[in-house]
């Protein structure tokens, strides 16, 4: 199989003997020779996957260009103040899936499957809005934390900036992700119109235990009830135990103000929770000894499991992984070497595994994670891959700090049923047919 | 990455004598950040204005009341746009015609069938409903729309009266059908 290639003169064969069915190779493989696949075509020899770079190849011969490129004949464009991306990404989009009667609730994927690294760009990351995005002017907003706590204050945004702050990496998922995996037949969809309720950003503002220390809470309070200023005053409670644990009120998202869709001027951040109690436009927290028991805690946001009970307070998100690419709606061009690349995630901790397999999951290589791993964080991991040009099923199982490996669809669904809505997260699995095309299936 | 100041935060503030809160004691294994204590004593009138929360024991409902016909009106005025006619067949939320129950092939998440407490249905209405207008609706037209939806999933006879005073002693037919997940979490009642 790997004889084409000891051609290249590159790689002993040695190397290319795949750690796993279907073509899957050491995840070591580039590291070794200190190459990318970006300049990996060499090693390729006569490896379909040139496609892109000989069209791009021809162009330039067709175009007699000898020495410059066209752009390189005058001036470039002059200065922006805030810049945008090149005209030729304008389809690297968020995807809205909006209500019919109104057109501020619904949610809006983020592209995971066009985007490369861990961080989401702000323009990209993912919405779910209630009642649409509030137009906040800071000035004329406040923070108030009252219930049970010996002084009830109340912050402006500017005394906030004043704060020590810390920054944090880290995802935001809506609890509501995925969810038509719990669909009897699989959905295709390309990977962020399925998956892409989950974005990753650096987050930065001041830890809530200082305000919240500030406040000086009763040693009986158990509880905060979070309130945004939205149309619906969206409001959900989570233990005071994660407000002094890890949370963040936060101003800042990947360096900038947080963009008005994730809750400017303040969010509050709980990194690892579901999405919905990281709540955005934030503007009051009563301390109590209870949960409120609102809407978005009860009728919402809870698991229906098949014998009628009612999952509640999930909180944590799960252990997770996808490839990212090649995933559905993408296409192979031809046999060869390919890198498969995705993420992977959970809100209890450390990635501290992802393998991947190209046979339907009959057997499994370990993926090169990509550094920095970091805790309740994407983690980029990467597999190289030699396709033969048969059907494949290629799929990614991520394992966690605490142990957790992510579930096949099947032990799932027989844990879960079908109808619980919320929290999937079962192992995907992506089939490529000879002819390139990717599809979704359950395998 | 977690990219702690408190190092910083610590010395910086400790040296403004005139930021009281900063003599609280720090351990070394786990430092207490202390901040410069700009938060304002927050009015009375303020908390009483912003806290708008409702509790399952009925804590937080304003006076009011109001009747399932009542309701009937005003729901199909403000409300069947998007959930329907009685709360079925509309673009938004279904929100009666649980005939399914919560288990089998089809389950029907409705007020009905999946709702544990009445008192959300009210304060989920008084916040946020209808989306064009949110809290638009007053107290004594939310309690009668909530009498209304009450009534369509067979909760209430036709001649409920809804107040802060009996809405909280209705009795939801999934009132223990939730189990808390997360560790460690205590239930009151």
């Amino acid at each position: 199989m790997a004889k084409k290639q000891e051609e290249s003169g590159s790689f002993t064969s040695n190397d290319l003997t795949p750690v796993a069915g279907g073509g899957l190779l050491d995840r070591r493989l580039f590291l070794k020779r200190g190459l990318m696949f970006g300049s990996a075509t060499a090693l390729a020899g006569t490896a379909g996957n040139l496609f892109a770079e000989e069209t791009a190849l021809e162009k330039v011969v067709e175009n007699k260009i000898t020495s410059k490129a066209p752009w390189m004949l005058k001036p470039g464009k002059p200065f922006s103040n805030y810049g945008q991306p090149s005209p030729y990404e304008s389809e690297v989009i968020r995807w809205i899936s909006a209500n019919a009667m109104a057109s501020g609730n619904g949610v809006s994927w983020c592209p995971l499957h066009e985007l490369e690294g861990i961080i989401t760009p702000n323009g990209l990351h993912y919405e779910r809005h209630h009642n649409g995005v509030p137009e906040i002017d800071p000035a004329q907003h406040q923070l108030l934390i009252h219930g049970m706590v010996e002084k009830p204050l109340t912050f402006s945004i500017d005394a906030l900036k004043r704060y020590p702050m810390e920054s944090r990496i880290c995802f935001i998922e809506c609890g509501g992700n995925s969810n038509a995996g719990w669909n009897s037949r699989p959905v295709q969809s390309a990977a962020g119109h399925f998956h892409g309720l989950v974005s990753c950003s650096e987050w930065t503002g001041v830890p809530l235990s200082v305000v919240l220390n500030e406040a000086s809470l009763d040693p009986k309070a158990s509880w905060i009830i979070a309130e945004a200023a939205d149309g619906i005053a969206m409001n959900i409670s989570f233990p005071v135990e994660k407000a002094m644990d890890d949370a963040i009120l936060a101003l800042y998202q990947n360096g900038e103000r947080i963009r008005p869709e994730n809750g400017y001027p303040l969010r509050l951040l709980l990194p690892g929770w579901e999405g919905v109690t990281n709540v955005k436009w934030l503007r009051r927290l009563q301390v109590t000894d209870q949960p409120v028991m609102s809407r978005n805690e009860t009728a919402k946001y809870t698991e229906l499991m098949p014998d009628g009970k009612v999952r509640q307070f999930t909180f944590e998100m799960d252990a997770k992984s996808l490839i990212t690419s090649p995933s559905a709606g993408q296409e192979m061009h031809g046999p060869g070497y390919y890198q498969i690349t995705g993420l992977a995630w959970s809100g209890k901790g450390k990635i501290t595994k992802v393998e991947v397999s190209a046979d339907g999951g009959m057997t499994w290589a370990e993926a090169e994670l990509q550094e920095p791993v970091l805790s309740k964080c994407f983690t980029r991991f990467r597999m190289p891959w030699k396709w033969d040009g048969e059907l494949a099923v290629i799929k990614s199982r991520a394992k966690d700090e605490t142990g957790y490996v992510q579930p096949e669809r099947d032990v799932l669904v027989k844990e879960r049923g079908r109808h619980g809505y919320f929290h999937y997260n079962a192992i995907v699995s992506w089939e490529i047919v000879p002819e390139g095309y990717v599809n979704h299936v359950y395998s | 990455m977690y990219i702690r100041n408190s190092i910083f935060g610590v010395l910086v503030f400790v040296s403004f004598a005139s930021f009281a809160e900063c003599d609280k004691t720090t351990n070394a294994a786990n430092t207490t950040i202390e901040g410069p204590g700009l938060g304002q004593p927050a009015p009375e009138e303020m908390i009483k204005a912003w806290n708008i929360s409702i509790f399952p024991d009925g804590t937080g409902l304003p006076i009011g009341k109001g009747t399932v016909a009542e309701g009937k009106v005003i729901f199909k005025a403000q409300c069947a746009i998007c959930h329907g006619p009685a709360g079925i067949g509309g673009a938004a939320e279904e929100l009666s015609g649980g005939e399914q129950g919560l288990t089998g092939e089809y389950p029907d998440k409705t007020i009905g069938t999946y709702w544990p407490y009445a008192t959300t249905l009210f304060d989920f209405i008084k916040r946020g409903m209808p989306l064009s207008a949110p809290g638009s609706l007053t107290v004594d037209q939310t309690y009668a729309v909530t009498a209304y939806l009450l009534h369509v999933n067979k909760i209430l006879p036709e001649d409920a009266v809804m107040s802060n005073e009996t809405l909280p002693k209705v009795e939801m037919p999934n009132r223990n059908g939730f189990v808390w997940i997360y560790p460690g979490l205590k239930k009151s009642d």
